[in-house]
């Protein structure tokens, strides 16, 4: 159980995390999402005490992090795979965390197992990881203590399709199993693969939140037409909610009602079809443009 | 707005996990297993982890290596070469201890800032977020090596000086009183606990050995230029009130300068650098 309040981060003027609430419950792996530079990162490190919060709070079980009796055996952290000393092997890593939570040197072994390292791999220096390795053994160095949540920042990242394929069975297993999952990602794809529930995040600011099905329909349907201006205002007058989009419009309305407003309009379609996960994509390229254009105004 | 009806911030059974935690293959939760008890990561692990991460890089490894060489090669050049009625336990002690002494702080200061340098603080700062218990283990396992490395000084030179007067004829003479012995080991302690200091304050590498080594000098090269500053540098110079310390010539007015300057230079930088370490964003 992860909980969020009106978490914000200013740095001088600068406001990198902007007054976010959510709840990440146990059972369901919940995909933050957003650009570069969005806040997600910041935001994961106030979750796990590392950068203190200019105002709001967050609690994981309940507890602000920093009040977590050894959290290494409650929460599985991985904010950053690269920041491991390249001095040391994979394994050694490992090692040296384990001593820290308090488990047994076979809990290093099984973790190695889980993610997928060899041991040949494992007696290597982490100089020598690819980053789909380091990501390895950042995920392995989270699941050493057997916790109950994971706090994941970018782990996809650097994994091929297969790797994302795996995480996600992992990430499952463990989410079904009653444990809690927050991942980020810049990248809508990987997260629409492995995570349940979507908080997407521009500029600092939540735009989007829910389940991934919800937020998908939500896409509503991608129209495109010889007139595109004269089907936008008829359907605003026919009281549907349509956004413009690069590619033509998204209507918050079944494919039939579009259709059918056209066909009243005598407007000659290109293309109509129901959102999909391109409107997804779309909705979050078009929110995250129209924070960024908030944030230039202000 | 429809993003506070969405299920995230429903209520929190409307989803209760249908599949039990499974079994040792796969992650599963352990509730409540670990929730009793005091706060904190129990001090016996702290230090052990800490004590381990100072020798398991290659660059730890290495300076103590180069440590005990530098010391090898000293000693035996002395007994081969140096004036055989001067070799006794005390001299061969004192060029032991000579390049530890230059070394020691390093180790400390390598112990203190590779958590930013290296960013493994983002590991360790959140497996322990009481991060004044991690500065107080990195203290209390930097003095730990620094005894080790001490024993062995005092190991290193007693071997010589029993080498040096049975294979040749240097004196051999135990000339070490109880008062040097302790010296030495408080003047290596003072040492360590110095590098740890800088390193906290600047929290990166090479600042914090550059700023060991020059700031000493610097002030050292002030006092022979600036006659006004004679008098207070008794107090205040690390390396001139660790002389009677490493001799065992210590006076109750030594003492008191001993203090003075460990308290400038050792706890001002560690009250500095510990606040530092406690307040800064981990990235």
């Amino acid at each position: 159980m992860i909980t969020v309040e009106n978490l914000t981060k200013r740095y001088g003027g600068f406001t990198a995390v902007d007054d976010i609430s959510f709840e990440v419950r146990p059972g369901s792996v919940v995909g933050f999402l957003g650009p570069n530079g969005a806040g997600k990162s910041t935001a994961m490190r106030m979750m796990t005490g590392l950068t203190p919060a200019t105002s709001g709070r967050s609690t994981v079980l309940g507890k602000p992090y920093r009040d977590l009796h050894n959290p290494g055996r409650q929460v599985g952290v991985m904010l950053d795979a690269s920041a491991q000393h390249p001095g040391r092997t994979g394994r050694e890593v490992l090692r040296l965390a384990a001593i820290q939570i308090g488990v047994p040197k076979s809990r290093v072994d099984e973790a190695l197992a889980i993610v997928g390292l060899t041991e040949e791999e494992a007696g290597r220096r982490v100089r020598n990881y690819s980053l789909g390795m380091r990501q390895r053994l950042g995920l392995a160095s989270a699941l050493l203590g057997e916790p109950e949540v994971l706090i994941l920042d970018e782990p996809a990242n650097g994994l091929d399709p297969q790797g994302i394929h795996w995480m996600r069975g992992l990430l499952r297993g463990f989410a079904d199993g009653g444990g809690t999952v927050l991942l980020s990602s810049h990248l809508l794809h990987e997260v629409q693969v492995i995570a349940d529930d979507l908080v997407m995040i521009g500029r600092g600011q939540i735009v989007a939140m829910g389940t991934k099905d919800e937020l998908l329909s939500r896409g509503g349907t991608t129209v495109r037409s010889t007139n595109d201006e004269a089907l936008y205002a008829a359907l605003s007058r026919a009281e549907v909610s349509v956004t413009s989009v690069p590619s033509g419009l998204v209507v918050d309305a079944e494919p039939g009602v579009v259709g059918q407003i056209a066909l009243d309009e005598r407007i000659v379609l290109l293309e109509l079809r129901s959102g999909g996960s391109e409107g997804l994509e779309e909705m979050f390229l078009s929110l995250t443009a129209s924070t960024s254009r908030e944030g230039t105004a202000a | 707005m429809s993003a506070t009806d969405t299920s995230l911030n429903a209520g929190t059974d409307s989803r209760v996990p249908a599949v039990e935690p499974s079994g040792a293959a796969r992650p599963a939760p352990t509730p409540g297993a670990v929730n009793g008890g005091r706060p904190g990561v129990p001090w016996s692990r702290l230090i052990h982890v800490e004590l381990r991460k100072m020798v398991d890089t290659r660059a730890g490894r290495w300076m103590l290596i180069v440590m005990s060489a530098i010391s090898l090669i000293v000693v035996g050049a002395f007994l081969i070469w140096g004036p055989a009625d001067e070799a006794t336990f005390g001299t061969l002690l004192g060029l032991t201890s000579f390049p530890l002494v230059m070394l020691l702080p390093i180790l400390g200061i390598m112990a203190a800032t590779s958590e930013w340098s290296q960013r493994t603080g983002l590991v360790t700062f959140t497996l322990e977020p009481r991060r004044g218990r991690v500065v107080a283990a990195k203290v209390i396992a930097a003095l730990l090596l620094g005894l080790v490395v001490t024993a062995s000084a005092f190991a290193t030179s007693a071997l010589a000086n029993v080498l040096g007067s049975s294979l040749s004829d240097a004196s051999g003479a135990w000339d070490v009183s109880w008062k040097v012995a302790l010296g030495v080991t408080v003047g290596f302690a003072v040492f360590v606990l110095q590098g740890l200091a800088f390193g906290f304050v600047f929290l990166n590498t090479p600042f914090a050995i550059v700023a060991s080594l020059v700031l000493p000098t610097v002030w050292t090269i002030a006092i022979n230029l600036i006659s006004a500053l004679r008098e207070p540098s008794k107090w205040l110079d690390l390396n001139q009130v660790t002389e009677p310390l490493f001799s065992g010539s210590m006076t109750g007015e030594n003492w008191g300068q001993l203090a003075t300057s460990f308290g400038v230079w050792v706890l001002l930088p560690l009250a500095i650098g510990s606040w530092r370490v406690m307040r800064r964003e981990v990235k």
